[in-house]
């Protein structure tokens, strides 16, 4: 201070944090469309998943208690595919709807809803955290995914699987992925129902997917076939999921 | 590192005695390199952490209390944008923000109602998903800055010897002695400015020690994957809408020391003092007179 008129320092140090703030702001949406940028940001995505199948391994997650329920369970996204093909089945009660498991397995299953409904159930209290930052707890009830892929007998070129929903989000079909970690782990089933009722369809009625260490856009909803894959990039847009396709969302949500 | 400490320590031995004191304002080191790198990566990420959080926020600008919250549940802050008005309500306290937050202009002059507003987010137009991109990568840039900090901090003794208080700062009689010196804009000189004076030591301690680890901390116990194998992490928050509400409070506290720290620099003699955190060279003034209360010792404006 002793050098320089101090209000004209501050008032121009000002005028510059402003500016620079101003052309910062511009500079970052420049670098955020940047491809090498984003490639180089996905990074933090790459060390999330490496460390949590690190730390994590099979970790299970919380369990609550019954008294912990959200008292309605918010539905987001579809909550009513408009496919025909779906309407038809949703008005026959699903009685000729079959899940298809096929891919890279030795064994395609076609299962009713009452075979699904037979398996080795379980009964789950989690918590289903959307990626836009709201939670709910829900009861989940199904077979675990891991009961289907066994009687499927996954080869040993199968690195995913791959869920075909009904439902679509503008135009483009819905479909999720995970790793094996995921489709082994005991808490990932395929509920068929919520609360101790059969699914809404607001849900993902008849069946949809709970991988509960996972944010919601993975648990598809309305499944209708799932696939044992080696590889996701040549599906659909190659990122493994309609929201990862469509707008850049992390593949793997764990975080 | 070890060649600069022991440059750092033989430079900051000149200022040890009175002696040194000259009448004419002279030149210590000050700030150690790993003050100086984290301090300037902060800065970088901090910002972006802000900036992409209140992107994320705008997803679902409402905060709850406990293990769970969405759109029926009851929220404790909610701010919205409806017939052409934004507002923002905190309990059941609601006051207008339009222009502000829940309807803006971008820069197009279109009429948005998300709830921050462009200029304050990354990116600037809405997108969860890059915001995302951003946050989760810089959040390893701040969390493992912080944990390098601290470790460090730490081992040269840079907590122990110049953050944490010693009891006589501690004083009622000191710190309020200090609350005045600073209200009236009274800077230390001499001797005194070389060292954290208790009000800085108590907020850099504060960031430093809790803050910054709270938010880490609230933020790892958010991400589904982490809860599976370190429960016991959200529970301490009070769950994760919980987690959610105290993330964003603790940012707000964050921005709130950013705010005055740079008013205290700006204040302080923003050349000297921004030298000192790039080059560590700190140019002390000579002690002012002790008895006269004359304010022009004082910076004016």
């Amino acid at each position: 201070m002793p050098d320089l008129p101090p209000d004209h320092t501050r008032r121009r140090l000002i005028a510059t944090i402003g500016a620079s703030g101003a052309g910062l702001l511009a500079g970052c949406d420049r670098v955020n469309a940047s491809p090498t940028m984003r490639s180089f940001l996905s990074l933090g995505e790459d060390a999330s998943y490496r460390a949590h199948r690190l730390i994590g391994g099979k970790a299970l997650a919380t369990e609550f208690d019954a008294s912990q329920v959200s008292p309605l369970f918010r539905p987001n996204g579809a909550t009513m595919p408009q496919s025909p093909q779906y309407q038809r089945h949703l008005a026959s009660g699903f009685a000729k709807w079959r899940l298809r498991v096929d891919g890279l397995v030795r064994r395609t299953l076609d299962l009713s809803l009452d075979a699904i409904r037979s398996l080795p159930q379980r009964t789950q209290i989690t918590r289903h955290d959307c990626v836009e930052g709201w939670s709910a707890i829900g009861q989940w009830t199904g077979p675990q995914l891991s009961h289907l892929l066994r009687a499927a007998q996954l080869s040993d070129q199968a690195r995913y699987i791959v869920f075909y929903c009904a439902d679509e989000e503008g135009g483009r079909p819905y479909y999720e992925s995970i790793d094996l970690n995921d489709a082994y782990h005991p808490q990932t089933i395929l509920a068929h129902r919520l609360n101790g009722r059969p699914l809404p369809v607001m849900n993902g009625a008849p069946v949809r997917l709970r991988v509960e260490r996972q944010l919601g856009y993975k648990h598809a909803k309305f499944v209708m076939r799932i696939e044992a894959r080696a590889r996701l990039d040549d599906l659909f847009g190659g990122k493994g999921g309609m929201w990862e396709d469509r707008s850049g969302y992390q593949w793997y949500a764990g975080i | 590192m070890a060649a600069l400490d022991g440059e750092e320590s033989n430079l900051t031995a000149t200022i040890g005695g009175p002696e040194h004191l000259s009448a004419k304002s002279h030149v210590v080191f000050r700030h150690r390199i790993s003050t100086r790198l984290w301090h300037w990566v902060n800065v970088v990420a901090f910002f972006i952490m802000v900036m992409s959080g209140l992107m994320i926020f705008n997803a679902h600008p409402r905060l709850y209390w406990g293990q769970y919250g969405a759109n029926f549940d009851h929220s404790w802050l909610e701010i919205s944008g409806k017939d052409h008005k934004g507002h923002l309500r905190i309990g059941s306290v609601t006051v207008e923000t339009t222009g502000v937050l829940g309807n803006w202009r971008d820069s197009n002059g279109a009429i948005n109602s998300r709830a921050f507003p462009g200029w304050a987010t990354i990116p600037s137009n809405y997108s969860l998903a890059d915001a995302r991109l951003w946050h989760l990568f810089f959040a390893w840039v701040l969390a493992i800055g912080l944990f390098a900090y601290l470790l460090t901090s730490l081992w040269n003794r840079h907590i122990q010897d110049e953050i944490a208080p010693t009891s006589n700062e501690l004083k009622t009689s000191h710190l309020w002695r200090d609350i005045k010196d600073h209200a009236r804009l009274r800077f230390p000189t001499g001797e005194a400015a070389t060292r954290y004076n208790i009000l800085q030591k108590m907020s850099y301690g504060l960031v430093l020690l809790i803050l910054l680890p709270v938010m880490v901390l609230t933020g790892l116990s958010m991400s589904p994957g982490i809860d599976a194998f370190a429960g016991g992490l959200v529970e301490l928050f009070g769950g994760r809408a919980s987690a959610r509400s105290i993330h964003f409070i603790v940012m707000w506290a964050l921005l709130g020391f950013f705010l005055v720290h740079v008013v205290m620099v700006i204040l302080a003699g923003p050349i000297n003092e921004v030298r000192s955190m790039i080059t560590g060279r700190y140019a002390i003034k000579p002690d002012r007179p002790v008895i006269e209360e004359s304010d022009d010792a004082g910076p004016a404006a």
